[in-house]
């Protein structure tokens, strides 16, 4: 985006804070681009000829006398083909030393779906992971975030999730990540010899923090190209949208705007709904399905980032570590796919659902069963075969390590039914038993 | 709304967000409708603030590339609602565009579709006749729109008395057909059509008399119907955290209310939430009329990605709406989904005029919007004599899941009922997770209703209500006793307390949604199971030591959940009533 010789220069900034500057310009287009000494900028708000501009690289050694030309168009992606197994920055420009994309100029955060325009998602997306598959199936068209401390290995198990789906196209949009954990994307990508589909937007923590507001608008313009046009199922990895909201609170209180809960922008619910809601399911056959990550401080969900999140989002995955088998675990009790009605029995065997719920059942027994004995109360023999259980079933499914598909995930599980549990205790409708059951 | 001047014209003066400010050349009215041209396309705004020559606008759509200097004209109109036949089975945006008519996938900025059909042909037929005295809201013909007679009124805006001059007979006309000339007092001709408009933030309030509501609203939801049960013109919330099962609930009461027409704002809530409610509504068969239940479901979305201030009007054009029907002599029954979502786009607006906050950053005049919106619902008697009325269930969506924020706050204050979710109850899996002992219904305590309840129920009604809700609490209390002393360190009285509230708890409260004979409980039956169910509370049993009772009562529960999932009186129903009988002469 160089600047072009008939374009008006600037040179008189009024107003200078850390993440903004306001100078005197007219004929501006709200939200368009501006380059202020080489970094780019766009308009946040005009008022008679005062534009103010925020500064995506930060105000650090920006003079009163720099020079400001505006680009007359709002932030945009060249979207191709070409995209396919390249590295970008923020800004869509490439990071991996390759030639820049050509294609059409699309606006980045367009305009939403027509709710009548999108189809009820139903193709189910396996991962290998029973936590997943079996207990919080996702469909294509959701939206899902993993809920996780900051010292969980989420980056780990999305990178996993990513490589193992079945998606024509993985989007990475890396917010904030830490140098290692992008060259470990860089590198698991690379190594699965799977690049050809893999596009990634990145932004370190050595960039200034308010470039990652671009990042998720980037990587779903990039999805709806391929999954509008080309009709493709594309999968957006976000990593990490608590450091996305941390951006945009630091934008909203430089511009003097009054805190909401937890110092948080009083349009954060608008704000995170635009970016999650460009997950769809299209009628002829393309997808932009969303997982995402949002770290948690110390597991507190109702923190505004967590909580604006749950009331978008089509559930989430919370990973804990099961000191038991010394392994990280999807929790069954704290996450939920909402979306998982319209697969499970239906495109995955008729007992999916009931095998789902007792297992869980019986799991919670076992959890019962293990704050009675850390209570120092007498364990029945019940007690005691559902804490075997839940040993074995915590290893043998919950484990993201665990890479099965379905149908031998159920196996798992009702070999586990029969091999500590009676008919009665298991208590599943008694069709399913018949076929499957494989105890006395 | 009167200006005698002609439009006004203005000029854009700044933009921040959706805010947009404006320098005008003449009078404007707060909340007037102005449009901004942008290249080949007019952006809808609402006035929300005047200072002097600067008029502050929300605008309904994205404002990127506008620009100082682009001209802005004024409508001299509030923001309206065209009503007329055709308002049912469509799918509104927040400002009563139809989304159906829309070209492309996406949405366009300024894609402004008509609310109705102009060409479709109505087998009207006249009610008024020549010489009637009529004044606004009165009925002067019908139509049947899909099952439902939808009158065609007097306009709303029509302040006088008026006499009827003459009426078109009976036959197939389109909406814009004039159907009745009226004549004014100074007798100058007034034209009138099956159309009218209305601005959406004024109620509409052509009825005679608006009494306390005093009619039970059947919802076949049996911890509403039974325990705190609304009202026909009743008003109530759901407030509850994410996970808890808001949707799910509301999407029942939708389909399964007595209602004659319902009306689903989707305000500020998931995409694929709507396409849900698209794609089930129009297969779900409706008892009622023996067509679907889409037929008399209009459904307005405005998704959480559609423009913030599209969302903030969505709630008051579903309400229009349902003034309108209520004004036929209707049910109305409207859900909004959720309300909190509306109140986060009054705050985002407030935030951008640099207003003075108050609680959490919402408006200081928060409680006072709610509660002015929650009153346009209720029970009205028309100047007809005939009745007609909206019940309006709203659902909260309080941060964090806590219930001391504004927005529940507010919404305590204006609605009278009040269903709690709780986090606890849903992570047990008790659907539905409305909490017996925080929830409530203020109309129990209406004599009104209860004069009802025990008419149509029984005479003692009420009192088995208490009765249930009594032992629920006092089993709340056992089992805070035995968590703390311990199952041994407790008298079995104590466990007998327990279980009564489990029993209430399972069979009554407990229901499934996805249960094609569970999820949907009539009256007759509802005052069977709660009869049946207070029998065994009273009933004295006979216990050795506290472990028979653990398992004893999970007998009697799974006996009557299996009677639940039974049809009513049916063979199989009757045969666990008798297991269920002689389970409970064990003990006796």
């Amino acid at each position: 985006m160089e600047t072009k010789a008939f374009q008006k220069i600037y040179t008189k900034i009024i107003q200078i804070t850390k993440a903004t500057c306001s100078l005197r310009a007219t004929g501006i287009g709200y939200e368009e681009l501006a380059i202020i000494n080489g970094r780019l900028a766009q308009v946040v708000k005009i008022i008679g000829d005062l534009v103010t501009l925020q500064v995506f690289g930060g105000t650090e050694g920006i003079p009163t006398n720099a020079e400001v030309v505006f680009m007359g168009k709002p932030p945009v992606l060249s979207v191709s083909d070409d995209l396919a197994g390249r590295f970008f920055n923020a800004f869509g420009n490439p990071i991996d030393g390759g030639p820049s994309v050509d294609g059409e100029e699309r606006e980045i955060g367009g305009p939403s779906v027509n709710p009548v325009r999108r189809k009820q998602p139903s193709e189910l997306i396996a991962t290998g992971i029973a936590g997943i598959d079996l207990n919080n199936t996702i469909v294509t068209g959701q939206k899902i975030p993993f809920f996780a401390d900051p010292d969980q290995p989420f980056n780990q198990v999305m990178a996993m999730v990513a490589m193992r789906a079945k998606a024509d196209k993985i989007i990475l949009g890396g917010m904030g990540l830490t140098n290692d954990d992008y060259l470990f994307y860089k590198s698991i990508f690379e190594n699965a010899g799977a690049l050809d589909r893999i596009i990634s937007f990145v932004n370190t923590t050595e960039d200034p923090p308010v470039e990652r507001l671009l990042v998720p608008d980037m990587a779903l313009t990039a999805a709806e190209y391929f999954a509008v046009d080309k009709q493709q199922s594309v999968l957006v990895l976000l990593t990490d949208m608590t450091l996305y909201a941390d951006a945009l609170s630091i934008v909203s209180n430089r511009m003097d705007q009054i805190p909401s809960k937890d110092s948080m922008p009083g349009s954060l619910y608008s704000d995170l709904a635009k970016i999650y809601e460009k997950a769809v399911q299209f009628p002829d056959g393309g997808s932009i399905t969303i997982i995402a990550v949002t770290t948690l401080s110390g597991g507190d969900i109702t923190h505004a980032i967590p909580d604006n999140t749950g009331y978008i989002t089509e559930g989430q995955l919370f990973l804990r570590k099961d000191s038991d088998i010394g392994k990280v675990v999807v929790d069954p009790f704290r996450s939920l796919s909402r979306l998982k009605q319209l697969v499970i029995g239906k495109k995955t065997r008729k007992d999916h659902p009931q095998v789902m719920n007792t297992a869980i059942r019986l799991f919670a027994d076992a959890a019962q069963a293990k704050t009675k004995l850390e209570n120092g109360f007498d364990l029945t023999d019940y007690d005691e075969r559902t804490l075997k259980f839940g040993k074995e079933y915590s290893d043998k499914l919950l484990a993201i390590d665990v890479n099965v598909d379905i149908d031998n995930m159920l196996k798992t599980a009702w070999r586990l039914f029969a091999k500590h549990f009676t008919r009665a205790e298991v208590a599943i409708r008694s069709e399913f038993m018949e076929q499957y059951w494989k105890g006395e | 709304m009167k200006k005698t001047v002609t439009n006004t014209k203005g000029k854009i003066a700044g933009i921040i967000s959706n805010l947009v400010i404006v320098e005008v050349d003449g009078p404007v009215s707060q909340n007037e409708i102005c449009y901004i041209s942008l290249t080949g396309i007019n952006l809808m705004a609402e006035v929300i603030k005047v200072f002097e020559k600067k008029v502050f606008v929300q605008v309904f759509e994205s404002t990127r590339g506008l620009k100082v200097g682009q001209e802005v004209e004024f409508t001299g109109a509030m923001l309206e609602v065209t009503l007329g036949p055709g308002i049912l089975s469509r799918n509104y945006d927040g400002l009563q565009h139809d989304l159906d008519k829309m070209d492309g996938v996406f949405l366009k900025r300024g894609d402004y579709t008509q609310a109705l059909n102009f060409e479709k042909l109505w087998d009207y037929k006249p009610i008024a006749k020549a010489g009637d005295t009529v004044y606004a809201g009165d009925w002067i013909g019908e139509v049947t729109e899909n099952v439902m007679p939808h009158k065609i009124m007097v306009p709303f805006k029509l302040s006088d008395k008026y006499t009827v001059k003459s009426v078109v007979k009976a036959g197939k006309y389109d909406v814009n057909k004039m159907v009745a000339i009226l004549t004014d007092k100074k007798n100058k001709d007034i034209e009138v059509s099956m159309i009218q408009t209305w601005p959406v933030k004024v109620p509409i309030k052509n009825y005679k008399n608006k009494p306390r509501p005093f009619k039970l609203l059947e919802t076949g939801v049996r911890t509403i119907d039974t325990l705190n049960p609304i009202v026909e013109g009743g008003t109530g919330f759901i407030p509850g955290p994410f996970g808890s099962g808001k949707t799910v609930l509301q999407h029942a009461i939708s389909k399964q209310a007595e209602a004659d027409i319902v009306i689903v704002a989707a305000c500020g809530e998931r995409a694929n939430e709507v396409v849900e409610i698209f794609t089930e509504f129009p297969e779900i068969d409706d008892p009622r009329t023996g067509r679907k239940l889409m037929e008399r479901t209009t459904i307005i979305a405005n998704t959480s990605n559609m423009p913030v201030a599209a969302r903030e009007a969505s709630v008051y054009t579903a309400m229009t709406i349902a003034e309108y029907y209520r004004s036929m002599g209707l049910k109305v029954l409207l859900l909004a989904d959720s309300t909190s979502r509306w109140a986060q786009a009054l705050r985002e607006m407030s935030n951008r005029m640099e207003e003075l906050p108050g609680q959490d950053a919402f408006p200081m005049d928060l409680p006072a919007i709610i509660s002015n919106f929650y009153s346009r619902a209720g029970f009205t008697y028309l100047n007809n004599g005939e009745t007609g009325s909206i019940t309006f269930i709203g659902t909260v969506s309080p941060a964090g899941g806590n219930l001391k924020e504004p927005v529940t706050e507010s919404t305590k204050k204006a609605a009278r009922c009040f269903y709690a979710l709780s986090q606890q109850r849903a992570d047990s899996k008790r659907y539905p997770a409305i909490d017996p002992i925080d929830s409530y219904s203020k109309y129990l305590e209406y004599p009104e209703l209860q004069d009802y309840l025990r008419e149509n129920i029984s005479k003692d009604w009420i009192d088995k209500v208490l009765t249930a809700k009594n032992y629920l609490l006092r089993g709340k209390e056992a089992s805070e006793q035995i968590n703390i002393l311990g199952d041994d360190g407790v008298p079995i009285d104590y466990h007998l307390r327990f279980w009564r509230g489990e029993v209430i708890d399972f069979v009554i409260l407990q229901q499934d949604a996805f249960d094609d004979i569970d999820k949907q409980t009539t009256l007759e039956r509802q005052k069977f199971l709660l009869e049946k169910v207070l029998d065994i509370c009273e009933t004295e049993f006979q216990f050795e030591s506290f472990d028979e009772v653990n398992p004893y009562f999970k007998r009697v529960i799974n006996n009557l959940k299996q009677m639940n999932y039974s049809e009513f009186k049916s063979e199989k129903f009757n045969n666990y009533l008798t297991e269920l009988t002689s389970i409970i002469d064990e003990r006796k």
